[in-house]
């Protein structure tokens, strides 16, 4: 998501401003500032050195400060790494904490405002943070040789001991406060590659031990004070519904209930703790006003996202006449593509809690877009951005759930806590927490779409037109992002991945529609090549089919001008014996694609149990994104994403009766689970290029390197997903 | 009602409505919150604890129904399968979120308590009704044979 925000910012400076007008807190100018405004610098402690990104305490614990959401991508260690590597500290003696909510000094520099996502997180912060750390590091020496009465040049660090040839030697806490009084570096010195002593190695995830362990205050729903209330809300069971009436008599007389009150968007229960909420919200009665609602069942709505691919739409390519070269061609290749909504399932569900004093406000979240956040509790609450302050907690996953454009859990809080007040309750934290049936049943979903492809094949076989028409419903088009995201009216976040392709097809015309719905959407992991890469490397496989070609030589003719693609391309085939037969009982399939800047190539092995259900046995992957900042991280990344995406293609579906979700929690969502995991392996290039993402290029390749390789058995390809429709799961 | 409890091996006494869930009485009532809420219908493991040492969903287990029941939860869980798991999820950097991973551990060391040194498909029945959403089970998978390694060590 977001990701086309990563051209240069003076070029979208008035969006951006429009970005930042959505509410009406004041965000200021974006400063990339090193030098911390000096009120922060006079509330540091005695021997403290303080830095936006760094602190280093007297104990000799460094301090790295994630300005990015660390939802369980690794953010966090891998900014970490490279404070640590600059800095030269030793990797036991660092931590990682979330970053204060202030978009002056901790905007992500491709978006403008602080926030996380499009897998930005290591291509925004790499240069960065090595300041930093850098920086920090000459302050050190500088402090040193101070202190010491050397010349700076003579001393170093390493493994977080600074030293001196005369013998002299001190910890980087021990010289922390005198560090904090030397000048900040304008430009300081940055190491060179082969200097690096953690990047490009693997460095221990800093939040493994709290994660293993249990530990309090990690996540959102952990939050705990004394005072805390917990409120759980009935929200309309139709999007777009709303509140008629409701009567709270049976609700409030549960023990421990405390109030239940009316907000904008239902009914909250307000109580003691989270149980006698959930239990008092079945007792509500409630009726519901769905003049506005979406009532269509999900059938209802592909039928009308297929009629709009039937018929022209907005174009967002167009090379030439597309039907000409169709009418002339020897053979016409046609496909209907169906993909369903898709919930993204965060094992933490949506959950966010406030305290607002009537002139202050402090949230405790995952807050994956801070300014956002920020600005609509600021707005909602009527308090100064200023008053506002954000504790971004570790998110028990994301997916793109927690970046929203509306914000709308912080807006259903901040109502909440207006709503107390006007109640005459006195001030006290309140936390919302939705329960799995809340978070699946809320909408956000991945849009479901249809595709409608026609290919051109001239009597030798060679592609002579593509054309291809998307129907979804918009992501973007009606919210904030628009004015910054949308070009011309063209929503490219719906077609990325396929009007972008490399392939060198002579003429590729590219239509799409927006389907109007109550139902809100939003990224999937991903985003729209979630469902571009699945139509894009399932008709070259078609293609290839019909050429008699093999998949792998046939896309390496393909992607002459793609030398990076092609590369992983030949990696991955080449790791998974693609020029032998699969073991017997296997069959393979590969799919290759492009996103967030980084090149993910997949070869699937898959068998057939007796039932005619297919098994993902193996997966070989390879990836190229850029500078590698922690292999073991991008591993990791690209197993979950293999996962994540395999789980979607394999069984899962959002639908809709008469307006109403049916699949509420993982019994009819049914999620991965271990035995359906593959054995992977994930080959990675080595590269000097900058980093690019990681966090979502593993997800795209899956569907479709499994979808070729069930076409390589039974010559058939899938079109409408989940394979639960096609009887192979 | 009065409810006494023994966890992690500390008596316990609370006073809760008998129908409320094991998992809120700890994560609210006792403030012990590494238990994690996932689903509330027992099909996501997250709030996997130990009841006289076999695993069970404490969102789908009453509190009436446990007076005097020894509890054990990701905060008090230890002894050679425990340690063994928590050193190989470290080792191999387990988590992404983490938020299931409590859930898995209480799984994995009830799994290598009886079965120290289980097959891929032992491995599979006893974590199948575990979730992880970040689909780390490729490295769990791994992290449990390396438990068993360290155990057998």
């Amino acid at each position: 998501m977001l990701h086309l925000l990563q051209k240069p910012l003076e070029a979208a400076a008035p969006s951006r401003r429009t970005f930042l007008k959505m509410s009406a807190g004041t965000v200021g100018g974006l400063v990339l500032a090193m030098n911390l405004p000096r009120t922060a610098q006079a509330a540091a402690g005695e021997g403290e050195f303080i830095q936006p990104f760094v602190h280093i305490r007297p104990d000799n614990t460094v301090v790295v400060l994630s300005k990015h959401l660390d939802k369980g991508q690794g953010t966090a260690t891998g900014l970490t790494t490279l404070v640590a590597d600059e800095l030269d500290a030793s990797w036991e003696q660092v931590i990682a904490e979330h970053a204060p909510s202030n978009p002056q000094v901790y905007a992500n520099t491709l978006f403008g405002v602080q926030g996380t996502g499009g897998s930005t997180a290591m291509a925004n912060s790499f240069m960065q943070y090595r300041q930093a750390g850098a920086a920090a590091k000459a302050m050190i020496v500088a402090a040193a040789a101070q202190d010491w009465g050397v010349p700076a040049g003579e001393i170093s660090v390493s493994d977080g001991v600074v030293s001196h040839a005369s013998g002299k030697s001190a910890t980087l806490g021990e010289l922390a406060g005198l560090a904090a009084q030397q000048d900040v570096p304008a430009e300081p010195v940055l190491k060179t590659p082969d200097q690096w002593v953690y990047i490009g190695k693997s460095f221990p995830r800093v939040d493994v031990k709290n994660k293993t362990v249990g530990a309090p205050n990690t996540y959102t729903m952990d939050f705990q004070r004394d005072d805390l209330l917990v409120a759980v809300v009935a929200r309309s069971p139709r999007f777009g519904g709303t509140l008629k009436s409701f009567d709270a008599t049976e609700a409030k007389a549960v023990p421990g209930v405390v109030n239940v009150l009316q907000i904008p968007n239902g009914v909250a229960v307000i109580a003691e703790s989270t149980w006698p909420a959930i239990k008092a919200r079945d007792l509500l009665e409630i009726e519901w006003d769905d003049s506005a609602a979406e009532t269509r069942s999900s059938d209802a709505m592909m039928a009308e996202l297929k009629d709009m691919t039937a018929k022209p739409g907005l174009k967002v390519r167009e090379d030439g006449d597309a039907d000409a070269a169709l009418e002339g061609s020897a053979r016409v290749i046609e496909a209907d593509f169906e993909f369903p909504f898709l919930a993204h399932g965060a094992m933490e569900p949506l959950d966010a809690a406030l305290l607002y004093d009537g002139e202050t406000a402090e949230l405790w979240l995952g807050s994956q877009i801070q300014t956002i956040d920020h600005n609509v509790a600021a707005t909602i609450l009527e308090v100064p951005f200023e008053k506002v302050k954000i504790n971004t907690l570790w998110a028990g996953g994301s997916f793109g759930r927690r970046a929203q454009a509306d914000s709308h859990p912080v807006a259903e809080v901040a109502f909440l806590a207006k709503a107390m007040q006007a109640a005459g309750m006195d001030p006290a934290p309140v936390k919302i927490v939705w329960t799995r049936e809340d978070d699946m049943a809320g909408g956000y979903y991945r849009p479901m779409s249809a595709h409608k492809i026609k290919v051109g094949l001239d009597a030798d076989n060679n592609v002579t037109a593509f054309k291809y028409h998307i129907a979804a419903k918009s992501i973007i088009k009606g919210t904030p992002f628009e004015s910054m995201l949308m070009k011309d009216g063209v929503d490219h976040n719906m077609t990325e991945g396929a009007h972008d392709t490399t392939y060198a097809f002579p003429l590729m015309n590219m239509d799409q529609s927006y389907q109007e719905t109550q139902v809100p959407v939003l990224w999937w992991r991903s985003v729209g090549h979630t469902h571009t890469a699945y139509v894009m490397e399932t008709m070259v496989d078609r293609i290839a089919k019909e050429a008699g070609k093999d998949p792998v030589a046939y896309r390496l003719e393909l992607l002459k001008d793609d030398p990076r693609k092609a590369n992983v391309l030949k990696l991955a085939a080449e790791k998974a014996g693609w020029d032998t037969p699969a073991p017997e009982g296997r069959h393979r399939g590969v799919a290759v694609h492009k996103s967030f800047g980084s090149y993910v190539a997949e070869v699937a092995e898959v068998s057939f149990r007796d039932d005619g259900t297919v098994k993902v046995e193996k997966v070989v992957a390879a990836v190229d994104c850029g500078t590698p900042i922690n292999p073991d991280n991008i591993r990791a990344q690209v197993e979950g994403g293999i996962g994540y995406g395999l789980g979607a293609i394999l069984r899962n579906q959002v639908t809709l009766a008469d307006g109403v979700v049916e699949e509420t929690n993982f019994d009819t969502y049914e999620p991965i689970r271990i035995s359906d995991m593959p054995e992977i392996e994930v080959h990675i290039v080595a590269s000097n290029e900058a980093p690019t993402g990681i966090g979502e290029p593993g997800t795209p390749p899956i569907g479709p390197a499994v979808a070729n390789a069930i076409a390589a058995a039974k010559d058939d390809w899938v079109t409408k997903l989940p394979l639960t429709k096609a009887g192979l799961v | 009602m009065s409810i006494t409890l023994k966890i992690n091996g500390e008596t316990r006494t609370i006073n809760a409505d008998p129908e409320s869930p094991l998992l809120w009485a700890l994560r609210d009532e006792l403030g012990m919150t590494g238990t994690k809420f996932g689903c509330g219908i027992a099909s996501c493991g997250a709030c996997t604890v130990h009841w006289d040492g076999v695993p069970i969903r404490s969102c789908q287990t009453f509190v009436g129904d446990m007076d005097g029941a020894e509890i054990t939860t990701i905060e008090g869980v230890n002894g050679k399968a425990a340690d063994a798991v928590q050193a190989a999820w470290n080792e191999l950097d387990v988590p992404q979120c983490g938020y299931c991973q409590s859930g898995q551990i209480m799984a994995a060391t009830a799994l290598l308590s009886e079965t120290p040194k289980p097959t891929d498909e032992d491995i599979d029945a006893a974590m199948d009704g575990n979730v992880c959403r970040c689909a780390t089970y490729a490295r769990i998978r791994k992290a449990i044979h390396l438990a068993a390694d360290k155990m057998e060590a």
